[in-house]
């Protein structure tokens, strides 16, 4: 077996995207036992380099290890979530995906050629990004891999392989391979980022649990002048291929994406055959009222599985994404599940690094990831059963409900596709409330519109954030304190008062001042006057004081908040490394 | 049209319950456990206007 990997150097073919390939830089030397305290992230993939960009968020260096040395071929994960473009927003990059996606809101289902269902994605003129956003996995990368390479924390290693992976209580050392040879390289932590086929799994010999549905997927991108809005189509069973449904996309630069099923026993080679997949593409088209010409850029086949790893932590390893779980298309899971990993990893992989946390903070990204994707492969598996149904009862089922869509409203929600959504973490043990004493606790902060173009969000894209709710700033002496003890501890936080009555005047402490005249905020996080509200670095909330609720003081309750939120022990000090 | 005396959360369970009660009772006797399953239900009901009704809805769009 030869010890070089050689990555593909010439550009893949596509007839609307110029792929870039990128120069092999080597590693740089290390000595045996002497590793620096960096990540080492395996998969340039959307997971592996929001990673690196959320852990550079809090000043930590991380290395990407990349077999190939361009991105993604073809579209893949096209459809980003609100909350996905909110955790690009953390990472710095949102207006790239802003400026070439096709925003979109609206679900159109039909049978027979009648329109049988329509779901329209919440949204209002208060939100900063649409609900769904379109956009090929070729553009995710690359907008994600030029942040990465103006970031000095970030290297990135393209056309390197793993191979092999050992690990011992201070490290794990992998065997890469690349054109230059073979060899090994260590860190204290490893992401495994590397997709659904992860290497890493592999090595490490880790099994999945879940299903795998029968049943497989034809997606194509195709170049056609097609006259339909931006919405997501769905035709089930049409008669050119009876039980099985279609489902279209539009992407930027006019680029179509079709996905369809295919007629069970079937097989992938079949499927791609010039003549037959060029056949079913024009059956499409026609079915749709477009006729038109078109090109195709690129296809591939997919099945659908509900399946996640048990523990996302294998001693100095960290799974993110795919290499975590696989779940199936409908309903946008994979990247946007994703990046939800990333984004609740990152910080506190940092603030663990950095002595900053006690050592169960850690270990909390796996339980509650976890547990997230467990749910998603339970809302997945409901979706999936109506998509490609598992057995003669499921399809007995879904065929009768869609012939009783035709004519009965009361079976229609049936149809419901079930869009990712963001995870809340409402029972983790990082948050010091109870859920039944605050509906919102582990959701995500709600991103109040606060004026043009000016959001809530804007203002907690760092560390952790309290949300100090007042009547009116003069008193906020007392919450002053808390902010300046806790930055004399070393645990920042970033404040910020919500006042109804905003004289105008600086405010004595120094801090963001929204002036809630309208009450928005209030109504929109269902809280009276002198509360205040504890936001992770993952805009998610972990705790709520309320004047007259609870015992201890604000300085108090925020200082143990905070230690409950980092598994910080009451009195003990922090973990170091 | 018919009303819709289900939350969506009871009829996703039935949805469930049915097709594996479907996939229990296998090809050969899933027929006659639905004619049975109708026949329980026409009776609980207990208005045959309704089920005859409901007879016909089912008979369209086969």
């Amino acid at each position: 077996m030869s010890n070089t990997h050689v990555a593909e150097a010439q550009p893949r073919p596509s007839i609307f995207y110029h792929y870039k390939v990128y120069p092999v830089e080597p590693l740089p030397s290390q000595a045996a036992g002497d590793f620096k305290q960096e990540v080492l992230i395996v998969g340039a993939g959307p997971i592996g380099l929001a990673t690196a960009l959320d852990l550079a968020r809090f000043g930590v260096a991380s290395r990407i290890i990349e077999a190939e040395r361009q991105v993604s071929h073809g579209s893949r994960a096209i459809v980003l979530t609100r909350r996905s473009m909110e955790i690009l927003q953390m990472l710095g990059c949102d207006q790239a995906f802003v400026e070439k996606g096709l925003s979109w809101q609206m679900g159109r289902s039909y049978y027979r050629g009648q329109e049988v269902y329509q779901m329209q994605m919440p949204h209002s003129k208060d939100e900063r990004f649409g609900p769904g956003t379109n956009i090929q996995q070729q553009y995710i990368e690359q907008f994600l891999v030029e942040a990465a390479e103006e970031n000095p924390l970030i290297h990135i290693h393209w056309g390197h392989k793993v191979t092999g992976i050992e690990q011992n209580e201070h490290c794990a050392t992998l065997d890469i391979s690349s054109e230059d040879g073979s060899r090994k390289y260590s860190a204290p932590w490893v992401v495994a980022a590397d997709g659904g086929r992860s290497t890493i799994r592999k090595l490490l010999k880790l099994r999945m649990e879940g299903e795998a549905y029968t049943g497989n997927f034809v997606i194509a991108d195709i170049k056609a002048d097609i006259d339909l809005p931006t919405e997501r189509l769905c035709h089930f069973d049409p008669p050119w291929s009876p039980g099985n449904n279609v489902l279209v996309h539009r992407e930027p630069e006019g680029i179509w994406r079709l996905d369809f099923r295919l007629p069970d026993g079937e097989s992938p080679e079949q499927a791609m055959e010039e003549k037959q997949l060029a056949d079913r593409i024009n059956k499409i088209l026609t079915m749709i009222g477009q006729e038109v010409p078109w090109q195709l850029d690129w296809a591939t086949v997919y099945s659908a599985s509900t399946k996640t790893l048990t523990d996302y932590q294998e001693q100095r390893v960290l799974f993110v994404g795919d290499a975590a779980h696989l779940l199936p298309i409908f309903g946008v899971r994979g990247a946007n599940t994703g990046l939800q990993d990333a984004n609740n990893l990152a910080w506190k992989l940092a603030m663990h690094m950095q002595g900053k946390a006690g050592p169960k903070l850690l270990r909390s990204y796996s339980t509650e990831r976890v547990q997230a994707a467990r749910e998603i492969c339970k809302e997945a598996g409901k979706s999936t059963r109506f998509m490609s149904p598992p057995t003669r009862g499921a399809r007995l089922l879904r065929d009768a409900v869609l012939s009783l869509s035709l004519t009965e409203s009361f079976v229609r929600d049936l149809l419901h596709w079930r869009t990712s959504r963001p995870h809340s973490y409402y029972n983790s043990p990082l948050n010091s409330t109870a859920t039944s004493e605050y509906a919102l606790l582990g959701e995500v902060t709600p991103n109040v519109k606060l004026g043009d173009n000016q959001y809530l969000h804007d203002y907690t894209l760092k560390g952790f954030t309290v949300l100090i709710f007042l009547k009116d700033e003069n008193n906020s002496a007392e919450l002053k304190k808390v902010i300046e003890r806790n930055e004399r501890d070393g645990m920042s936080i970033n404040p910020i008062l919500i006042t109804r009555t905003h004289s105008g005047d600086q405010n004595p402490s120094h801090c963001l001042t929204i002036d809630d005249k309208e009450g928005k905020l209030f109504e929109r996080y269902d809280l009276q006057e002198n509360s205040l509200l504890l936001i992770r670095p993952d805009q998610h909330i972990c705790g709520l004081w309320q004047s007259g609720q609870n015992k201890e003081s604000p300085q108090q309750w925020i200082h143990n908040a905070l230690r409950n939120a980092l598994c910080l022990t009451p009195s003990g000090d922090s973990h170091v490394e | 049209m018919l009303n819709k005396n289900l939350n969506n959360e009871e009829i996703e369970t039935i949805y469930d319950q049915l097709y594996l009660a479907i996939d229990n009772a296998g090809p050969e006797q899933e027929a006659k456990m639905l004619a049975k399953l109708v026949l329980i239900l026409a009776n609980q009901l207990g208005d045959s206007e309704q089920v005859l009704n409901a007879i016909k809805i089912a008979e369209k769009d086969l």
